[in-house]
């Protein structure tokens, strides 16, 4: 095998092992969602009627909206990869750009839901949140930290988008080492999935 | 000299596009059947359901686990099967207890 040929062979095997490493940390990230997930559901076995009551104070359409601006930030995402992959760098730097817009505007949304709570007295520990029954205190308190952590996500999602962006624009990640923005893409969808899950869970099973 | 690992496809535009469509009509699905109490004793079902289409869509195509090789996806599903287990053991416990 000649020189160039054997290193464009070491980089491939690099990259395959770079994406595993990258789908092990995501793994890891399951079961750390899951833990919450788990509690989530005990609770919601022992006090369903607490629940229920809770859940149905959310705005089911401003979640539904901010489900769809993940859903299509994600698409976003996922045609920058494959735009960088053709070697379109600019096409790509747009779609990132468009991708971080659009998770900062799921932040937005998001932090708009949780003034809006925290501003009628629904906050961890508030003398009006303890006043009510134990399964609503339990709901709101599994709310805060899922959908924090989970906001914790997008915002770090989002700085690692603005590294990717920086890198592509100094031409650092082209068609030919596309590795870097495939494995911020592969965390951006996890984040994606995660919310998928986590909005029925708050908003919908009323 | 073992050999390199096929890359996974560049997904077409309108691929992409078609899951993205699918995925918002999934979420307008549920929001119906919620908002609609279409299936009353099947709603918690019926969203989680509906969820794990849609996670499936974003696994198999954004995330490209449909075009990965075999290794990857035993993976992945060993992985998912190790929380279901968990979430059903737990369940189980709770529920019966």
């Amino acid at each position: 095998m000649t020189q160039p040929a054997l290193e464009a062979a070491e980089a491939r095997i690099g990259a395959a092992g770079a994406k595993l490493g990258m789908w092990l940390f995501l793994f890891t990230e399951l079961l750390f969602f899951g833990g919450m997930f788990l509690l989530y559901a005990v609770y919601r076995g022992r006090y369903a009627a607490g629940f229920h009551a809770a859940a149905a104070e959310e705005n089911t359409y401003v979640g539904a909206f901010n489900t769809a601006l993940l859903l299509t930030s994600s698409l976003a995402m996922a045609l920058a990869v494959a735009a960088l992959r053709r070697g379109r760098r600019h096409l790509s730097l747009l779609l990132q750009g468009a991708t971080i817009l659009m998770g900062a505007g799921f932040l937005a949304i998001k932090s708009v839901e949780w003034a809006a709570k925290i501003g009628r007295g629904l906050y961890p520990d508030s003398t009006v949140l303890l006043a009510r029954s134990h399964g609503e205190v339990l709901f709101f308190g599994l709310y805060y930290v899922m959908t924090g952590i989970h906001g914790l996500h997008v915002l770090i999602g989002i700085c690692l988008i603005g590294v990717t962006l920086g890198l592509t624009a100094r031409g650092r990640l082209s068609a030919e080492q596309p590795t870097l923005l495939e494995n911020t893409g592969l965390f951006w969808h996890f984040v994606d999935v995660v919310w998928i899950y986590l909005f029925p869970l708050f908003y919908l099973v009323t | 000299m073992p050999r390199p690992e096929p890359q996974t496809p560049i997904l077409g535009t309108r691929t992409l596009l078609l899951v993205w469509v699918s995925l918002l009509a999934l979420t307008a699905l549920t929001v119906a059947v919620a908002k609609g109490r279409l299936l009353a004793d099947y709603g918690v079902l019926a969203a989680l359901g509906i969820a794990s289409i849609k996670a499936g869509l974003v696994l198999a195509f954004f995330m490209q686990l449909k075009y990965e090789s075999r290794l990857l996806q035993g993976l992945a599903f060993f992985a998912v099967v190790t929380l279901l287990t968990i979430l059903a053991g737990t369940f189980a416990d709770v529920w019966y207890r």
